[in-house]
């Protein structure tokens, strides 16, 4: 069994699939160095993210898959489950190796995981762009912190810069430690150190617009008031807005 | 601006306004223009109640100030109630205001009838308006649109709105004229009309001209309150069948009515809310636009009534076993949606896989169908044990695995007249 180890990223995924074939690996495990086994039993190789082995193995997927299937992959590559780069893995060389579109064979095992597991991301990919709530600084710029199940930022800028195409906004993902900033030009990736500290300073008023806690308090009152005390379900909200989002949502503080 | 004033406001104007149960922000396809504010799209709900009710829409009235006095709305006139009402200003800045911190998809602004009803009608047309003009806002806007509007001004907030909607109210004329006697059905029946003719020539204009503005892309959307008065579900259901049909509606909504009013035409204070009947009724809504049925085939004269303890798919399926076992491997999609247990999503995946290998039991549980409640209906490979249950039998095992918390509400269908 060979341990292929690659940088974590979708490149560099797409690198080491590309060297599974050219050094013709067989029985590989793939993982990110972040959670690479400090004590490698069996032989493992490094992968060197290489944007021309990269934009090979791309291609020759656009050819053979739908865009459908393509964005399931890249979604699935998101989720960061554990193992999900075998899966992929041999999604790939199923495709590959298969004459017809086989991405709707869903009897097969790793088919319908590829395409439940890119559900799962799409879902979260919805309830982030539900569950952001932008707070307004006085440098007018509208900043959500955010901690998703999944790494689902590069999915939802688009929906983001679309909507508010005339407001600079910045979503930061809290577990990842890294944001997305749109200067009312362009979405850009930023890698900030937005640590405990920095967000205890945001949390002083002083830093906020004058009109935000007004905002939010309306948010909290409108929320309070739309509630119909009759039909009260609460399994039915959880389940809708589960408890692991409230910490960031106004109308649950 | 007075935030206490303006908190007590909107405290009074949205609690007034929870009752109407639309909350969808999706079907339009509105682009944001020129580096403005907003999208639409699928829809997005933004939080959830401790209802479970999704809330996706700033859902306001502009007033609940209201020269009508309908039996079942807490805006009656004749209810001793505070009443408010935001200037058209107020509005538009609470929409901006949440829009831009990502809390909503759009506003739905409705109103109590004050002064008259084009006057009503005029001021949230002009809301809709600003919006669009002055902020340049492609959010989602839904207008109700005020019974005894005149034509004229009702065309014109299909110009602002996404979508328009006048409720119905009542299932039958019969209650409308008990509970609501200053509203006639006739009001609310010829705007609707209106609506589908203007939106119809929209559609052919756009086919001519590319330039022409769209004209509610949303389409329009309608309510009515059940449990409050004594009508069937058969009726209900025909009625809403006959708006999907005539009326091309987006959405027929069902609002359990939660009672309000110590008024003795309708249900006492206390008594509960029909929830259970209200989802089948959803369920067999669903029916009709996603799963082929017609209405007949859910209540019929013997059947008036849906089960309250089984869906009404199940229901259809237990009358018609005459239709069963279908094969999984071979039958036609529209076959295999009748089948209970299996959605949209289960049907199309089964038929795209079935291209691939025959399936059995254990691809089918996999894949994500019901096979609990399925394996009375289908034939796949490796078999279960074929057994000739009887209905009752079938409904009995069904039942048996899952409890419901609304048990002690199954049987809500009142019985006042």
């Amino acid at each position: 069994m060979t341990t292929v180890i690659y940088d974590g990223s979708w490149q560099g995924f797409l690198t080491a699939v590309f060297e599974v074939y050219e050094y013709r690996l067989a029985d590989t495990v793939i993982c990110g160095e972040k959670f690479a086994p400090a004590n490698l039993f069996g032989a493992s190789h490094k992968v060197f993210t290489d944007e021309a082995k990269a934009v090979r193995v791309w291609d020759r997927l656009r050819q053979k898959l739908t865009p459908g299937a393509y964005r399931q992959l890249y979604d699935s590559f998101l989720s960061e489950d554990k193992g999900v780069e075998d899966v992929l893995m041999r999604y790939i060389r199923y495709s590959l190796a298969s004459k017809v579109a086989m991405e709707n064979d869903f009897s097969h095992p790793d088919i319908l995981q590829v395409k439940q597991v890119s559900r799962k991301v799409h879902r979260e990919k919805h309830r982030m762009e539900a569950f952001v709530r932008f707070q307004l600084t006085k440098d007018q710029l509208y900043y959500a912190i955010v901690q998703p199940d999944h790494n689902v930022l590069p999915l939802i800028a688009r929906h983001f810069k679309a909507r508010y195409a005339d407001q600079r906004w910045l979503i930061y993902d809290a577990t990842r430690k890294y944001g997305i900033y749109y200067d009312l030009e362009k979405v850009e990736e930023v890698q900030l150190n937005f640590t405990a500290d920095l967000q205890n300073e945001f949390t002083v008023s002083e830093i906020y617009d004058e009109h935000e806690s007004l905002y939010q308090h309306l948010w909290q009152q409108y929320f309070k008031s739309v509630n119909i005390a009759a039909r009260k379900n609460t399994k039915l909200h959880i389940q809708h807005m589960p408890k692991r989002y409230w910490k960031y949502l106004v109308e649950k503080k | 601006m007075n935030h206490d004033r303006i908190t007590e406001k909107l405290a009074i104007l949205a609690d007034a306004a929870k009752y109407d149960v639309s909350c969808s922000s999706s079907g339009s396809n509105r682009k944001n223009k020129e580096k403005g504010l907003g999208t639409t799209g699928n829809g997005i709900c933004h939080a959830y109640t401790e209802d479970g009710r999704c809330v996706s829409l700033l859902k306001i009235l502009l007033t609940n100030v209201c020269i009508y006095d309908c039996a079942y709305c807490v805006s009656r006139k004749s209810n001793d109630i505070k009443r408010a009402g935001f200037t058209v200003q107020e509005v538009v800045d609470l929409t901006i205001n949440f829009y831009r911190r990502n809390y909503i998809e759009g506003l739905f602004i409705s109103s109590g009838i004050f002064t008259n009803a084009d006057y009503t009608m005029e001021r949230l047309v002009l809301i809709a308006k600003k919006l669009r003009t002055e902020h340049k806002f492609s959010g989602y806007i839904h207008i109700k649109s005020i019974p005894g509007a005149s034509e004229e001004i009702i065309k014109e907030a299909g110009l602002y709105a996404d979508r328009l909607s006048i409720n119905v109210e009542m299932p039958t004329e019969k209650s409308l004229a008990l509970l609501a006697p200053d509203k006639k059905r006739e009001d609310m029946i010829q705007p609707m009309k209106v609506l589908k003719q203007a939106i119809i020539e929209n559609k052919e204009e756009k086919k001519l001209f590319k330039k022409t503005p769209v004209f509610a892309p949303a389409g329009q959307s309608t309510q009515m309150v059940i449990g409050a008065t004594a009508e069937t579900d058969l009726e209900i259901l025909y009625l809403a069948n006959g708006f999907y049909k005539k009326m091309n509606m987006r959405r027929v909504y069902y609002s359990g009515y939660v009672p309000i009013s110590n008024d003795n035409r309708l249900p006492a204070i206390g008594t509960p809310v029909p929830i259970v009947r209200e989802n089948r009724l959803y369920q067999a809504d669903w029916l009709l636009r996603f799963y082929g049925f017609n209405v007949d085939e859910i209540v019929d004269k013997n059947n008036p009534l849906l089960d309250m303890e089984i869906d009404p798919k199940l229901g259809w399926a237990l009358r018609n076993m005459q239709c069963f076992p279908i094969d999984i491997n071979t039958a036609e999609y529209q076959l295999i949606l009748r089948v209970p247990g299996i959605g949209v999503q289960s049907a199309q995946k089964i038929v795209a896989a079935r291209r691939f290998r025959r399936l059995g039991y254990g691809h089918l549980k996999k894949i994500g169908i019901s096979v609990n409640r399925a394996r009375y209906f289908i034939q796949a490979d490796n078999d279960y044990e074929v057994k000739d249950w009887q209905p009752a039998q079938i409904k009995q095992f069904i039942l048996s695995e899952g409890v419901s918390k609304y048990k002690a509400d199954f049987s809500p269908q009142i019985t006042l007249f």
